[in-house]
């Protein structure tokens, strides 16, 4: 029962699909009744707190716990030594989550304890005594790339290079991606514009800080319950850091407040759970915000090289880019996705993307929304925004011209199907938006973006109850609406209310690996399994009916929730419903369940263009967003409203990266902004109203035509955001963020 | 430790909780008296998912001691709905879809009481400074903005009694 890729998507109406349904997870969280990853208890609980690096780099000589020890009421206190060997696919993250030999960056744990109050676990801390041997560091990228540089690990020898280096160094990786020849693409450009470009590092900034409750018992086995974009991961990463089975270690998702990406590795897991082993007691951790802030991932910051060759109609003739991302004190930042996804927008003949993976004494980045894809966005789509203004192009006429479409080259390798960005483009400009007016001091900037989208591997059940009801189990945490989601795939699919099925995330005993909450993969992933599971279940239903009918199962189809004779040759039978086939469920052969075990392929590209006026205030330097539209490519929209609830968080997030946010480090290698007083995300009165016009164009690899829709909407902000104020101020901005002293310096005022 | 005892109305219920002299207000909801509808966010007053309603005062339950709670009338999310009837914002935040991941939600709804009850008539840009001190990071405001500005017009329609029902009113 399986879908025919390319061959059903939308071309049939839905009944459920579309609609704005309410919520079924709504009504707990208007109440304050949902319960997220601080607000589960357990009996003879324990308070676990971590002690945290004061320096940027150290080496950690001794650690000295015995004072804290003998603090009443601490049941343990664990350090490095308490993470034995492990895979090497985790080790990275065994350092991360407890310093070994150094301490990396600022905020590094170093030790942890666990005791019967938070006054008590308090004062313990206080008590451990490090003895620390302070190194130099490095925070900013290209300083870390200079041969100066201090090395932060002796073992990093640059990989993807002809030649492997002898030299140990903080360049960790380098990698190529594009086709043609760019050199001879700037000979046949009428205008070539080169800029450099760097952007701060910024922070996923969800509002619930990382908590958990961990168990373990003397038995071996364990539970954990925390708030994480994948609790698979966090069981299989938690079982290899601490030699348990996978079966020995229980993981249940919370409801998650916020995650982005951020939540999509451990931190404070595998330190709860050895605190656990040791107390043999139950052991809760809930971050502090100075924390999230220091310890949990932010995005790299950037420096970023782009120069583009136009010829006076403005068609494109290459494009050449070098990215420089710093990840944090270990390798693994998004720069490879930057450099692939820097030139996706573009049709190109000669097109080239270098990216360098660079480690510095900053904590290691996380996946943030499109991991690596605003910052290269922002640095091209502002040097085709610079070539459109010196050729006095129309910025969205020369995106029409040169945009890739069905069929291109992308500049990272593969040949896209179809796409949506064109139809984007055409609905930006025949938006009325694009037609009004501006003021004094006002710009318009425009800019597009790319993200791949992901499907992966994916596990659903879904059981028909007695009375006609569905159960339906998903592994992929819902991060913003995904239930509703799913729950109305299966409902349609089954031909029965919405209100009929009710979606879960279940527990990590239940079913079999899921990836994690990712990519944008959940709707299309998850929905499609769902739809698997539900077309799974239909069979045995239709089955079920041939039965009672006497009749062969090929002569049964399922039409409008109900059996049906599939043609006046199989008899005359009346209709049977899912409720009244799941009525005779145990008469017939016992319950009625399906299933759907999958890597899911064709998860379809997403494109967006976004559009926004922005005023600059010549005297202060602020800007303010007057105007903001984000059009989008989202196949088939399930649910319209977090489709544009999607759009809309995006875009301010992007606000905040463009205008506000950034990571600041002192000449001592501090972070001095670990609070959401200093590092400021938008709030209500920074902004207006953020227009979100859904485009469809249907993803071929998807039984409804869906696109993931959660990244995209990140990508163009930075540089849209950048275009416009660039426009009003009358100078091309290069750097990120646009806050008032750096607007000011760009007009020359300071 | 010595612990100071607090006697407080919470929702309505006459409460009795001891805490230490340093915990705050919202530890207290939180660990001591299992109302965990109130979330920490920050621990300094600056995200808004602790809001609760003191005498009538919108305040950051992270930034009050509980024993400062003596005495006093204490509104939490737990009780804005009366019974299984939604208040009206909690309905209409529903309704538009004004919230995703739902952690800034009692938060900003707790706010927007706190607003209603004193301007049943407010402008877009007095809803948005009146939250502007409650964090929202998946939404960009849009869709919360909404729900409050149309809740507004529906509490002051119930309030009001239309023309049509004040004539026929006065006919009677």
């Amino acid at each position: 029962m399986n879908f025919q890729p390319g061959k059903d998507a939308l071309k049939r109406s839905f009944d459920i699909v579309g609609k704005r349904t309410p919520r079924p997870d709504g009504l707990d969280k208007v109440t304050g009744k949902a319960r997220f990853g601080a607000d589960m208890t357990a009996p003879g609980m324990l308070w676990g707190l971590i002690l945290r690096s004061p320096h940027a780099h150290a080496k950690i000589k001794k650690i000295d716990t015995s004072r804290a020890a003998a603090v009443n009421g601490v049941h343990a206190i664990v350090t490095a030594k308490d993470f034995g060997p492990c895979p090497d696919d985790v080790l990275d993250i065994r350092e991360n989550v407890m310093a070994r030999e150094k301490a990396l960056y600022d905020g590094h744990a170093v030790a942890a304890v666990a005791a019967t109050s938070r006054a008590a676990a308090k004062q313990a801390l206080k008590l451990i005594e490090v003895d620390y041997q302070v190194l130099p560091h490095v925070t900013d990228v290209d300083e870390a790339m200079k041969a100066s540089a201090p090395v932060i690990n002796s073992k990093l020898f640059t990989k993807g290079l002809d030649k492997t280096p002898k030299k140990a160094s903080n360049i960790a990786e380098r990698f190529e991606f594009g086709h043609g020849d760019v050199e001879k693409g700037f000979k046949e450009a009428d205008l070539v514009v080169e800029h450099t470009f760097k952007t701060e590092a910024t922070h996923q900034g969800y509002i619930e800080p990382h908590a958990c409750l961990a168990s373990m018992g003397a038995d071996g086995r364990g539970d954990i319950w925390c708030c994480t974009q994948g609790h698979f991961m966090v069981r299989n990463v938690c079982a290899g850091l601490l030699g348990m089975d996978a079966s020995a270690l229980r993981v249940t998702a919370s409801e998650i407040g916020g995650g982005f990406g951020g939540k999509t590795t451990v931190f404070i897991e595998p330190v709860a759970l050895a605190l656990s082993l040791k107390a043999n007691r139950p052991v809760k951790i809930v971050m502090s915000r100075s924390e999230v802030l220091r310890a949990s991932g932010p995005t790299s910051s950037t420096s970023i090289d782009v120069k583009i060759g136009m010829k006076k109609d403005g068609t494109i003739t290459a494009g050449d880019a070098t990215l420089r991302y710093q990840g944090g004190a270990f390798p693994g930042s998004a720069v490879p996705y930057g450099a692939m996804a820097a030139f996706a927008c573009y049709d190109l003949k000669n097109v080239r993307a270098i990216g360098y993976d660079v480690i510095t004494n900053r904590p290691k980045q996380a996946a943030y929304r499109a991991p690596g894809a605003p910052m290269a966005a922002y640095a091209v789509e502002s040097v085709v925004d610079e070539l459109c203004k010196k050729l006095t192009l129309d910025p969205l006429d020369v995106r029409l011209k040169n945009c890739s479409t069905d069929g291109s080259k992308a500049s990272y390798g593969p040949k896209f199907d179809v796409i949506g960005l064109k139809a984007t483009l055409e609905a930006a400009k025949a938006h009325p938006h694009y037609k009004a007016k501006l003021g004094k001091n006002q710009g318009r900037g425009v800019a597009c973006g790319f993200w791949f989208n992901f499907g992966g591997e994916t596990s659903v059940s879904l059981t028909v109850n007695s009375d006609g009801t569905v159960g339906l189990s998903v592994g992929t945490p819902d991060i913003g609406g995904s239930r509703a989601s799913i729950g109305n795939m299966a409902a349609e699919e089954l031909g029965i209310p919405h209100d009929k099925v009710r979606c879960i995330i279940a527990d990590t005993a239940s079913l079999g690996y899921n990836d994690v909450t990712d990519g944008s993969r959940v709707t299309f992933a998850s929905g499609l399994a769902a739809i698997n599971a539900a077309r799974d279940a239909i069979g045995k239903l239709c089955a079920r009916a041939a039965g009672i009918w006497d009749i062969p199962v090929e002569a049964v189809t399922w039409e409008h929730g109900a059996a049906r004779p599939s043609s006046p040759n199989a008899g005359k039978h009346k209709p049977m419903t899912l409720a009244e086939i799941a009525a005779q469920a145990g008469a017939t052969g016992g319950p009625v369940a399906g299933h759907c075990e999958i890597n899911a392929e064709g998860a379809g590209v997403s494109f967006a263009t976004h559009m926004v006026d922005t005023e600059i205030d010549p005297d202060t330097g602020h800007v303010k967003i007057l105007r903001y539209t984000v059009f989008q490519d989202a196949g088939k929209a399930i649910h319209p409203s977090y489709v544009e609830g999607q759009f809309q968080g995006g875009a301010v997030q992007g606000i905040g990266w463009a205008l506000n946010e950034e990571y600041i480090y002192g000449k001592d290698g501090k972070l001095q902004n670990a609070g959401f007083l200093d590092y400021r995300i938008p709030v209500a009165s920074d902004l207006p109203m953020i227009d979100a016009v859904i485009v469809e164009v249907p993803n071929p690899g998807h039984p409804y035509g869906v696109r993931g829709v959660g990244e995209t909407s990140i990508v163009p902000p930075l540089a849209a955001i950048s275009n416009s104020v660039s426009s009003a101020a009358g100078v091309r901005m290069t750097q990120l963020p646009m806050s008032p002293p750096s607007v000011l310096k760009a007009l020359g005022r300071i | 430790m010595f612990q100071i005892h607090v006697s407080t109305s919470i929702n309505g219920d006459d409460t009795e909780f001891s805490c230490e002299a340093d915990e705050t207000l919202l530890d207290v909801l939180r660990d001591r008296l299992g109302l965990t509808g109130s979330k920490e966010g920050c621990g300094t007053g600056d995200c808004g998912a602790c809001s609760v309603i003191v005498d009538g005062r919108l305040v950051c339950s992270c930034l009050m001691l509980g024993a400062e709670a003596e005495g006093r009338e204490i509104e939490t999310i737990e009780g804005m709905a009366e019974g299984q009837k939604l208040h009206p914002l909690q309905q209409k935040f529903l309704d538009h879809a004004a919230l995703q991941c739902g952690i800034c939600t009692p938060g900003l709804l707790i706010a927007a009481k706190s607003l209603l009850e004193r301007n049943d008539n407010p402008t877009e840009e007095e809803v948005r400074y009146w939250i502007a001190g409650n964090l929202c990071r998946c939404t960009g405001y849009d869709k919360i903005v909404r729900a409050i500005m149309d809740t507004a017009k529906d509490m002051r329609k119930q309030a009001k009694p239309t023309k049509a029902a004040a004539r026929k009113k006065v006919k009677a």
